[in-house]
C-alpha cells in the first residue's frame, strides 16, 4: 500500500503540493484526467516521510497520506 | 378571559405570545414602536427573546435565521423599515421559512410622515421584493382583528412554509379598544423537520434553508413548485376553507352601490352605507380581509347585481386596480382616495357617494 | 507492514469537489473548519451560514445543516438562529466583500451584542465571484476591474481593517489574524479556528479568525507566486496576529 494516494478526479492540477514537497518528490503526472489537467504524482515514494505537508496544503483535500507502522 | 382595553399595537404583541411566538427581532419606527416596547417586556417573562437589531435589514434575516431554525418568529416595522425589509422578505419566500411580518402603514413615498396611510397596497399584494413570489397579505379593521390575525397569521404561516403580512396602519396602531384575548397555545420549536438543527430521530440527513437554484432549470422548477403552492392558497381562500375569513360583506344582497375599502377605511365605510341607507341609497360594503390572495369572486358575483363600485383608500388609489381586474369592466369602478396621512370623512365620502349616484 | 493513516478528509467535509479555481484558499480553510468541528465533537449540532460570494455554495461542502444568507447579512441570519437553537454551534463563513462591505453593520452589531458565535473571515483584498472588482480591503495601488487605475486613496480610501475594529469592541472574546500562505501558518490558521470553535462550544461569545488568503485567479497568479504575492504585499497592510483573547484561549493551548 502506498504512503501517498491521490484522488486524481479532484487535483486541479493547482501545483501547490509540488511547490511545498519539502523533498521535491513530486511532479506533474504525464497524462491528463478526464478533467483536462494534470494531476500531481509522485516521483519517488520510498523518499516519501509522509509529514503530509502536500496533503495539508492541497486545496481539493484529494490527498491522503498514510506513514509506515513500525 | 375577560376584555381589556389595548392599543393595536400591544394587541398583536401579546396575541403573539398567545400565539407560542417567542421571538421578536425590529428596529424602531413611529407609528409602531409600542409593538416592539410591549414584547421587550413581555418576551422575558415568558423565556422569549427579543432583539434590537441594528437596522430592517438585519432584523428581516435575524427572522429568516430564527425561522429558519424552526422559531415561532415575528417582525414588525412601518412603511419606510417594510420597504429595507423586502430583500430579507424576498430570501424567505424563496427558501420558505414562515414568519408573520407587521406593517403599520404611515405616508410615503419616501420620509413621508407619520401619520396613517394606505400607500403600501401594492408593495404588500405584488411581493414587494424581487423574484417570482408571494406573501399572504391579512387586513385587520380593529383592535380585535389585530390579534385574531396575528393568530391566523402563525398557523397560516406554518402550514403554507411562507411569509405573512399583517397589513394595518396608523390608526388601528394607535387606537385602544376592548380586545378577547384567546387561550394560549403551545408551539414546539422541534416541531419542523425541514428546520435547521431538527432533533427527531426521523432525520436522515442534513437540512438546507436556501433560495439559490444556480441551475436554471432547477430555478423554474422551484417557482413553479411555489407557484403551485400558492394556487393552493387562492383557492382555500376564495372557495375553500378560508372563504369567509377573506371577505366581509355588508348590506350587498339589494345594493346598487357598492362601497370598498379594506382596514380603517371598512370602519367609515360602515357608517357611509348606513347614512346612505337612511337616506334611501341602496349601498352596500366589501371588506377584503385579506388582500392577497384577492377576494375576486365576491366582486365577480357583484358584478351582476350592483350598477357600480366606488372604491375608497388613503391612497392615490391602489387597491382599485385589483378591483377592477375582478369587476373585469362589468361595471363601472370608481375611486376615492385621500393621502399623505389623511383619513377621509364619512362626510366626504358621502359626498362622493352622491356625486355617482345623483349625477344632477 | 501495517499502514497507518496519518492525514485524510474530516468526516465532516463532504464528498462533494469544490467548485473553486485551482489552487484556490476556500478548500483549505473549509477543511480547518471540518477539522475544527470534528476535533470538538460538534457536527450533529452545528449550523453553518453561507455567504454571498465565491463561498455561496459553502453548503455543499459539509455534513451538516446550513443556511445560506443574503449577501453580507450572514452575521444577522446566524444570531436568529443561535438565539433560536442556542445549544446549536453556529457559524458564518464570509469573504471581504460580504464581510467588509455590505454586511459590515451587521457583523460589527453581532459582535457588539457578543452573540455566541463564531466568525470566518476569508479576506483576499477582492472580489471574487462578479470577476475581480475592488475591496474594501484592496491595496492601494491595487489593480482590478473597478480599479483599472490601482485602488487611490483619494477617491477609495484606505484597506479597511476589520479585525482592528472588531477588537476596539467590548463584547468579542477572540479576534485574531492568520493566514495559510506555507505550512506552518496553515497550522497556526488550524489552531485559531479551533480556538474560535471552542470558545463557543464553552458559551464564552463572540470570536472571530480573518484568514487573509489569495486569488490566483483575479489576482492574475499562479497559486505558488500568489502566495508569495500575498507575503510580500498584503501581510505588510494586514499584519498577522491576535488582536483579542479575552479567556487566553492561545496560551492555554
Amino acid at each position: 500500500m502506498s504512503k501517498w494516494v491521490i484522488n486524481e478526479s479532484l487535483c486541479k492540477g493547482c501545483g501547490l503540493c509540488i511547490a511545498r514537497c519539502p523533498l521535491k518528490i513530486l511532479a506533474y503526472a504525464d497524462h491528463l484526467t478526464p478533467k483536462g489537467v494534470y494531476p500531481a504524482a509522485i516521483t519517488d515514494e520510498s523518499k516519501c516521510t509522509s509529514c503530509a505537508i502536500c496533503a495539508r496544503s492541497c486545496p481539493e483535500v484529494a490527498i491522503e497520506i498514510y506513514k509506515e507502522e513500525k | 378571559m375577560a376584555k381589556v382595553l389595548m392599543k393595536g399595537n400591544e394587541a398583536i404583541g401579546e396575541a403573539a405570545v398567545l400565539a407560542g411566538c417567542r421571538y421578536y427581532f425590529g428596529y424602531p419606527i413611529t407609528p409602531q414602536s409600542e409593538l416592539p416596547a410591549y414584547l421587550a417586556r413581555r418576551l422575558p417573562e415568558v423565556d422569549g427573546v427579543f432583539v434590537q437589531a441594528e437596522s430592517e435589514v438585519a432584523a428581516i434575516n435575524m427572522v429568516y435565521g430564527a425561522g429558519s431554525a424552526g422559531a415561532r418568529v415575528m417582525t414588525s416595522s412601518s412603511s419606510p423599515g417594510i420597504s429595507l425589509k423586502q430583500e430579507g422578505i424576498s430570501y424567505i419566500a424563496g427558501a420558505e421559512v414562515p414568519c408573520l411580518i407587521v406593517n403599520v402603514m404611515r405616508g410615503g413615498p419616501g420620509l413621508g410622515n407619520i401619520a396613517p396611510a394606505q400607500s403600501d397596497y401594492w408593495q404588500a399584494t405584488r411581493g414587494g421584493g424581487h423574484g417570482d413570489y408571494r406573501t399572504i397579505v391579512l387586513a385587520p379593521n380593529s383592535v380585535q382583528e389585530m390579534a385574531d390575525m396575528t393568530i391566523a397569521g402563525f398557523e397560516f404561516a406554518d402550514r403554507f412554509r411562507n411569509p405573512v403580512l399583517l397589513l394595518s396602519d396608523g390608526v388601528l396602531g394607535q387606537m385602544m379598544e376592548p380586545v378577547n384575548l384567546p387561550e394560549p397555545r403551545d408551539y414546539d420549536v422541534n416541531s419542523k423537520k425541514w428546520a435547521l438543527g431538527y432533533k427527531g430521530s426521523d432525520k436522515t440527513e442534513r437540512n438546507l434553508c436556501s433560495s439559490i437554484f444556480l441551475d436554471q432549470d432547477e430555478l423554474e422548477e422551484h417557482n413553479w413548485h411555489l407557484y403551485q403552492k400558492y394556487q393552493v392558497v387562492t383557492d382555500l381562500f376564495s372557495k375553500g376553507e378560508f372563504k369567509d375569513f377573506a371577505v366581509e360583506e355588508h348590506l350587498c344582497d339589494d345594493a346598487e352601490i357598492i362601497l370598498v375599502g379594506y382596514g380603517i377605511i371598512s370602519r367609515i365605510l360602515k357608517t357611509v352605507v348606513e347614512k346612505c341607507r337612511k337616506r334611501g341609497i341602496k349601498a352596500g360594503m366589501v371588506r377584503p380581509k385579506v388582500l392577497w390572495p384577492f377576494p375576486t369572486g365576491v366582486f365577480e358575483r357583484l358584478a351582476k347585481t350592483a350598477s357600480q363600485f366606488l372604491v375608497v383608500e388613503m391612497s392615490c388609489g391602489q387597491m382599485v386596480e385589483d378591483v377592477k381586474l375582478s369587476v373585469d369592466g362589468k361595471k363601472p369602478v370608481f375611486f376615492f382616495g385621500r393621502t399623505g396621512g389623511t383619513v377621509p370623512s364619512d362626510f366626504e365620502i358621502l359626498n362622493e357617494v352622491d356625486k355617482l349616484v345623483r349625477p344632477d | 507492514m501495517t499502514m497507518k493513516k496519518v492525514f485524510s478528509r474530516p468526516a465532516s467535509l463532504s464528498k462533494t469537489p469544490f467548485h473553486y479555481c485551482p489552487g484556490c484558499d476556500h478548500g483549505v480553510i473549509h477543511r480547518l473548519v471540518a477539522e475544527a468541528i470534528d476535533e470538538l465533537e460538534v457536527a450533529d449540532r452545528t449550523i453553518g451560514v453561507a455567504p454571498v460570494g465565491c463561498s455561496v455554495f459553502a453548503y455543499d461542502y459539509f455534513n451538516f445543516d446550513f443556511n445560506q444568507a443574503p449577501h453580507g447579512r450572514a452575521p444577522a441570519v446566524a444570531t436568529g438562529i443561535k438565539r433560536t437553537r442556542p445549544e446549536s454551534i453556529v457559524f458564518t463563513y464570509q469573504g471581504d466583500g460580504d464581510l467588509a462591505a455590505i454586511g459590515t453593520a451587521e457583523i460589527i452589531h453581532a459582535a457588539n451584542r457578543g452573540e455566541n458565535m463564531t466568525v470566518v473571515f476569508v479576506n483576499n483584498a477582492i472580489y471574487g465571484m462578479t470577476g475581480g472588482q475592488m475591496a474594501p480591503t484592496s491595496l492601494i495601488g491595487m489593480k482590478t476591474q473597478t480599479s483599472p487605475y490601482g485602488r487611490d486613496a483619494a477617491t477609495a480610501g484606505h484597506p479597511i481593517h476589520m479585525s482592528e475594529m472588531i477588537a476596539t469592541l467590548e463584547s468579542p472574546v477572540y479576534v485574531t489574524r492568520v493566514t495559510i500562505n506555507n505550512v506552518a501558518n496553515l497550522m497556526k490558521a488550524k489552531k485559531a479556528i479551533l480556538n474560535a470553535f471552542k470558545l463557543q462550544k464553552e458559551g464564552k461569545g463572540f470570536a472571530f479568525v480573518e484568514v487573509v488568503a489569495i486569488c490566483p485567479t483575479n489576482w492574475g497568479k499562479k497559486p505558488a507566486d500568489a502566495h508569495k504575492w500575498l507575503t510580500e504585499n498584503m501581510l505588510p497592510v494586514f499584519p498577522l496576529g491576535t488582536f483579542k483573547d479575552t479567556h487566553g484561549v492561545e496560551k492555554a493551548a
